[in-house]
């Protein structure tokens, strides 16, 4: 198996001038990932953690048959996988490969092997010994009360980010689509006849309920071609994307407060099972398909200049492909429901690092899939509207120019294989992916006729549960910012009266719908500018994540296995406090939010109006814009900064005292349900 | 192969946030006797409520 992957690998690597099959990756990928399972996982298990089978889980000395229930490994695998897998492992990859495929496979791979599984595999062990603690309070109980409360903000901060980040994508998706537009609109009232059968028809019944719900949602793709096609309801369906931020941001808000049996919980049967269904399908496409790669290994764009999202390879590939590599958000999920369901700690591997190269494999597909189209396409697609133009020539020459030839024919046929009326420029990673899968889907099912239908599946799938991820975020974030507010005014964390409730919502929805409608408003197109903020705030989380763990392992007494934590911490301190120091301090625009601010604020002064502006307002707004992201960045290098202030002082105190000082829960202290 | 799609159909459920009833049950009469479970519907609210009304409503990027 290890000569395997290192034969992969050196096939992936050494490849140059011809295009190399999407299988080597894959494979490379696969295998290592196999063998970093079996000997890096249990090594961690055994030597770092020290994880004894012997000893009763929270699963089994709190049993309670609801909360706490000591699960099947296999069973509690799927559940873990399909919490932590969401849009961010689909959309990064497809973003990262202006760089080239090369860059961003390799991140993916050595990442997950060396920062991302650890650290989902660590929070878990640390969780799993205290009861399965929700990571605040194990940063409060290892690292004091200050620490605790710092790292709550930062994750409240990563609350706003992510719905608005995942409500950019779908816009871009969206919009001036009236096909995507209804499928996607339809399932509000198809979830809501849902959630009444689960309510007076048949309560309770999930798979009944969910089969009939696909049924609804193909046939919703199906009715949706003659939808967009009819004169009278295809305008009503097309919005532009101003339109469809606010139709976001008012659903947001509703969706929210509406019952949860009603909305959230039967289109999450849908999303959840759509999301584990398209995943399978997309690995066994691209098994059957083996298509060969289109993107060349490395592109021009590595040292910077890309049109995709600024900046060079360093550090802006790390923090480009978050999830998928390493994800901080995991560390939520780790620390969740997970750690109350495992039957044994030796299942931990399994669950831990397991889940997390599953993800990472999820990642591996979706960088395949943009890595597959024509790289003119793919540039097309993703770069702003601002640098292509409105007309396929315009936008083909401008990627020509780039270095990238495609005619402007090639463009409008794309369009009109997928059922859309352009392509250019609908950038957020989603239609593109969606593009690559209608691809490998109708190789293998229906052929080409059926490209159409499977780009809206794919569209449809991705803003299922981006959607299901924006309502129940806004529902999290609430509950958060109680808490959070609470810490000042007790009263304010009552969930039982309705004011703090409604107050809290608002601050939240209006809080991403800001983020939102200035990506969306972003002649750039937003992705440039939120997706950096959001790949910041993620790796920083998994800084956090692992300086706890680093804590942990120092306070156990197990100094000489820290490296283990350390190296991937060190990294991600490296990757995100660069990154954002660039993002305050770089003298490139394209880059800095404050030299962009200064650029436009000198240009104001001087009575002139910089492009993309067109008007004064406009440039007021764009430099108001820009400081509200420097000051986000400026606030998460505190939160991170200060965090490894504590790390380094708690590991010192760690150092001299003569045991472990670390403290976890014995199973005996605590009373059975 | 009973097997495989017991585990499958019990794969799916917890997705979604609902374990399974039956060790509910089996753990109620071990532990409590005296209580009286409750019903499978009064169970599937129960957790319903649980994943999606309260605070771990968090769901990844």
């Amino acid at each position: 198996m290890a000569v395997m992957a290192t034969i992969a690998l050196l096939v992936v690597a050494v490849s140059r001038g011809e295009p190399i099959n999407a299988l080597w990756i894959v494979v490379a990928a696969t295998s290592t990932f196999l063998v970093a399972y079996r000997y890096y996982a249990l090594f961690i298990g055994r030597r770092v953690m020290g994880l004894d089978p012997a000893r009763p889980t929270p699963a089994v000395y709190r049993a309670d048959g609801l909360d706490y229930v000591p699960t099947d490994r296999r069973v509690l695998f799927g559940h873990h996988f399909a919490a932590i897998a969401g849009a961010g492992p689909l959309v990064g990859p497809v973003l990262a490969a202006q760089m080239g495929y090369l860059p961003g496979t390799l991140w993916i791979i050595f990442g997950v092997v060396i920062a991302g599984a650890v650290q989902d595999f660590m929070v878990l062990f640390v969780s799993m010994r205290r009861d399965g603690r929700s990571l605040g309070e194990l940063v409060r109980m290892e690292m004091g009360a200050a620490a605790g409360t710092i790292a709550l903000v930062g994750t409240f901060m990563i609350m706003v980010i992510i719905p608005a980040v995942l409500a950019l994508i779908v816009v871009r998706a969206l919009a001036e689509s009236p096909w995507g537009m209804f499928t996607v609109a339809a399932t509000v009232p198809l979830a809501m006849l849902m959630g009444a059968y689960t309510r007076w028809i048949r309560p309770g019944r999930i798979g009944e309920v969910s089969i009939l719900g696909f049924i609804g949602l193909i046939l919703a793709i199906v009715y949706g071609q003659s939808i967009a096609a009819s004169p009278v309801w295809g305008p009503i369906f097309t919005f532009t994307p101003i339109q469809l931020c606010w139709i976001l941001v008012g659903y947001g808000a509703v969706a929210s407060l509406l019952p949860v049996w009603l909305l959230l919980a039967p289109r999450d049967y849908l999303s959840t099972f759509l999301k584990i269904g398209a995943i399978i399908a997309l690995a066994t496409g691209i098994v059957i398909m083996a298509p060969p790669l289109q993107m060349p290994p490395l592109t021009k764009f590595i040292h910077g200049g890309g049109p995709v999202w600024s900046g060079a390879l360093f550090p802006f590939l790390f923090i480009t492909i978050a999830c998928g590599a390493v994800s901080g958000f995991h560390a939520l999920i780790a620390s969740g429901t997970t750690p109350k369901l495992i039957a044994s700690e030796a299942d931990a591997p399994m669950i831990g690092y397991g889940g997390m190269l599953m993800e990472a494999f999820v990642a591996i597909m979706a960088l395949v899939g943009a890595s597959i189209l024509d790289p003119g396409i793919y540039f097309a697609m993703n770069s702003p509207a601002a640098l292509l133009g409105n007309s396929p020539e315009s936008a083909a020459a401008a990627v020509t120019a780039m270095g990238f030839p495609i005619t402007p024919d090639a463009l409008v046929q794309t369009a009109k294989d997928v059922g859309e009326s352009s392509i250019i420029s609908r950038t957020g990673g989603a239609p593109t992916l969606a593009v690559a899968m209608a691809e490998i889907f109708s190789h293998v099912i229906g052929g080409p006729a059926m490209k159409a239908f499977w780009y809206h599946f794919a569209i449809l799938f991705e803003a299922l549960f981006i959607l299901t991820a924006v309502d129940a975020g806004t529902r999290a974030g609430r509950f958060m910012l109680q808490d959070l507010i609470g810490l000042a005014a007790p009263s304010f964390r009552s969930n039982e009266s309705f004011v703090p409730g409604m107050v809290a919502t608002g601050l939240c929805v209006a809080a991403w719908g800001f983020f939102l409608y200035q990506g969306v408003t972003d002649p750039l197109g937003g992705v440039n500018t939120l997706w950096p903020v959001f790949g910041i705030s993620n790796q920083m989380l998994a800084a956090v994540a692992l300086m706890l763990a680093t804590v942990v392992l120092f306070r156990m007494k197990q100094d000489r296995f820290a490296w283990v934590t350390v190296v991937p911490m060190a990294w991600l301190l490296i990757c995100t406090v660069s990154a954002g120091l660039l993002k305050l301090f770089s003298s490139d625009p394209a880059i800095s939010f404050v030299a962009h601010a200064r650029k436009f604020s000198e240009a104001a002064a001087r009575g002139e109006v910089l492009a993309p502006a067109a008007s004064m307002q406009e440039m007021e707004r764009i430099i108001f814009n820009d400081w509200v992201d420097a000051g986000l960045c400026a606030l998460f290098l505190t939160v991170v900064l200060s965090l490894l202030y504590f790390t380094i002082k708690t590991i010192l105190e760690a150092r001299r005292a003569n045991g472990p000082t670390t403290r976890e829960f014995s199973p005996q202290a605590v009373p059975a349900e | 192969m009973k097997a495989l799609i017991r585990a499958l159909r019990q794969t799916g459920r917890l997705m979604v946030g609902q374990p399974c009833y039956e060790t509910y049950l089996r753990h109620v009469a071990e532990r409590h006797p005296d209580r009286t479970p409750m019903t499978r519907v009064e169970f599937f609210r129960d957790r319903e409520q649980a994943r999606y009304g309260g605070k771990h409503g968090g769901r990844c990027c």
